[in-house]
């Protein structure tokens, strides 16, 4: 088993309605990401990047073709069974940090634990990852519009890493952080892939997508 | 729990929106329960105020009889039962009773103080089987002797001796009339009765404004009535005969209508309340679209969204409820009392003639009825968060 892709695209496609005419976001994509993998996504805005990092993560499905994530086929699961997978095997961090304002940083890291229900000790494991992520013990109750940018983004990493996905999924990470700060974000990052977590990144940075050690081009919905 | 735990924070965070929307619970639950209470406590008050003569019948002249024009609001001063018609009655009721009556006013003069009061004239031999007494006889025929009203002797400190002017003619008041309350023949209270031969002697010999036919047992009311009709109103319709049983079911029935109108001006209020809940949880799921799409993508399912909305109404509407409850349930009971002091002119305990069961059960229906209201109104934006799609919310602004 040890060699099965853990995620698997067969010529997924991605089409758009609108009333202007179809937009193809993702081109009869085909790929394979094996276990422990460090890929950067990158392309031109339009080029379907994030639609293929939707997809990865199981919030969204194709129009046409399959994706499977650890041999499982994903693409006509229920909105309940992809909820789950994303529960338990994929960690998002976002530009935005996105993380939930009325709660605190240490309540932001519990909260994707507690949706896992019968889980115990919280509390504690949502301590050590915020501790991995470098934010001190101090902060652990501050909410997000007291934490600096980089600050939120670790603990957006954190939350990611509470349910310990197989996954990390980043939708330009760095963006919105200034470069120093950004450095330090992709090197947290390339320390959880070195302890195993495969991790796959969108970005336009080539700084970032340096860290990477595969390179996914996309133009126009398709891998160039 | 972190659902419920959220919903509550998010209340918190927003404390001046949520309370204004549990004020608007409040002041529902608190409109439909005192609306209830008093709908239900004048009722009471009204159905204590009138006597239950269940045995009787009325027997009134048809209001178009006298010229044909029921528009003529003026036909019903000159309608009049006459001895004809009184002959025929007497023949329908067989051994019944039947008591003909003159409905008159006149100056009442007592010491310094005057007015015009109602005056029930009847035979005097009659008098006793429509009035009881509390003080005092009833005046023989012929006699220039009155009976006053309960009420009236209270107000004038009239007794059985006390010398009072009817029209300028000095009368003696024989007796008092045992207070009666309100029912279909007579309503003594603030009149006088004298007798018919006192008064024909004064004004001349007159027919009769009604006739009041008492039936003992209940059960014959309908056969009695019928034979009126048939004996009277062969050719065409001279009187109207009311049964009493049906006045009072009438009375009750325009009671209920009451306390059912008082009611839905409280769920119309409610219904208010239950659009502004709707407008904040609106307001609420559109705030934090990109939240619940965060929630989404990792990990939280539709049905935790949805509660936690839900959660949202439900804590506004029990607030409401409990703090509308309590108001209601002290306040609803007093102003009960104030309401029918006020129409009644009667001092009245609080509470007086209605049941703590009553306000109970008002009060717990305006509860639930809030709650409920506040839940439904919740469903519709909770439904709404809960089929976002979650990359359309991540990415909303």
């Amino acid at each position: 088993m040890s060699d099965e892709p853990l995620l698997l695209f067969e010529d997924v496609s991605k089409i758009y309605p609108l009333p202007a005419g179809d937009v193809v976001a993702l081109d009869r994509v085909s790929l394979t990401v094996d276990p422990g993998e460090f890929i950067a996504v990158m392309g031109p805005s339009g080029s379907g990047k994030s639609t293929l990092l939707n997809m990865m993560g199981c919030l969204d499905i194709p129009t046409s073709g399959k994706i499977y994530l650890s041999g499982r086929e994903v693409s006509s699961m229920s909105d309940d069974d992809l909820t789950r997978i994303r529960r338990d095997q994929i960690g998002f961090v976002f530009q935005q940090f996105n993380l939930i304002p009325l709660l605190s940083a240490i309540e932001n890291v519990e909260f994707p634990l507690l949706l896992t229900a019968g889980r115990a000790e919280n509390r504690r494991r949502a301590g050590e990852v915020l501790a991995a992520v470098g934010i001190g013990a101090s902060h652990f109750f501050h909410r997000p519009g007291e934490l600096s940018g980089g600050e939120q983004q670790r603990v957006a990493i954190a939350r990611a890493l509470a349910n310990d996905p197989d996954l990390l999924l980043c939708d330009e990470p760095t963006g919105n952080l200034d470069s120093k700060t950004g450095t330090l974000i992709m090197e947290l990052l390339a320390a959880e892939n070195r302890r195993g977590k495969t991790v796959v990144i969108v970005t336009h940075d080539p700084e970032v997508a340096a860290y990477a050690r595969r390179t996914i081009r996309l133009v126009d919905g398709r891998i160039v | 729990m972190i659902f419920l735990d959220l919903a509550v924070r998010n209340l918190r965070r927003h404390g001046v929106r949520s309370i204004l929307a549990t004020v608007g619970v409040i002041i529902g639950v608190v409109a439909i329960a005192s609306l209830g209470i008093v709908g239900a406590s004048f009722s009471a008050l009204v159905g204590g105020m009138v006597s239950d003569v269940s045995d009787t019948l009325l027997v009134t002249p048809h209001i178009a009889a006298s010229s044909g024009n029921p528009f003529d609001p003026r036909d019903t001063l000159t309608a009049q039962v006459s001895r004809r018609d009184l002959g025929l009655i007497e023949k329908a009721a067989g051994e019944h009773r039947v008591i003909p009556m003159i409905l008159a006013s006149d100056w009442l003069q007592v010491r310094d103080k005057g007015g015009y009061v109602t005056m029930y004239v009847m035979p005097a031999a009659e008098i006793p089987f429509l009035l009881e007494l509390e003080a005092g006889a009833c005046p023989p025929g012929r006699s220039s002797g009155v009976i006053a009203g309960s009420l009236l002797a209270g107000d004038l400190d009239l007794r059985p001796g006390s010398r009072v002017e009817v029209g300028g003619e000095g009368v003696r008041v024989m007796g008092i009339a045992a207070e009666r309350g309100m029912a279909i023949e007579i309503n003594p209270d603030y009149a006088l009765i004298v007798t018919e031969d006192w008064y024909t002697k004064r004004h001349g010999t007159q027919e009769y404004s009604q006739v009041v036919v008492k039936v003992g047992d209940p059960s014959g009311i309908e056969g009695v009535k019928t034979a009126i009709d048939q004996q009277v109103n062969r050719r065409s319709v001279v009187v109207d005969i009311l049964d009493s049983r049906e006045i009072l079911d009438l009375y009750y029935t325009t009671l209920d209508a009451t306390s059912i109108l008082l009611l839905g001006i409280g769920v119309v209020s409610l219904f208010v309340a239950s659009v502004s809940i709707l407008n904040v949880m609106i307001i609420s799921v559109t705030e934090r679209t990109g939240e619940i799409g965060l929630m989404r993508s990792i990990g939280a399912r539709r049905s935790e969204v949805l509660c936690m909305f839900l959660y949202e109404s439900l804590i506004l509407g029990i607030i409401g409820s409990i703090i509308g409850g309590i108001v209601s349930a002290s306040i609803g009971y007093y102003v009960s009392a104030t309401v029918a002091e006020f129409f009644t002119d009667f001092a009245v305990p609080a509470g007086a003639g209605i049941p703590t069961s009553v306000v109970i059960g008002y009060t717990a229906f305006a509860m639930v009825f809030g709650v409920g209201t506040s839940v439904i109104a919740g469903l519709y934006p909770a439904w709404r968060a809960a089929r976002l799609n979650p990359i359309e919310a991540l990415r909303y602004e």
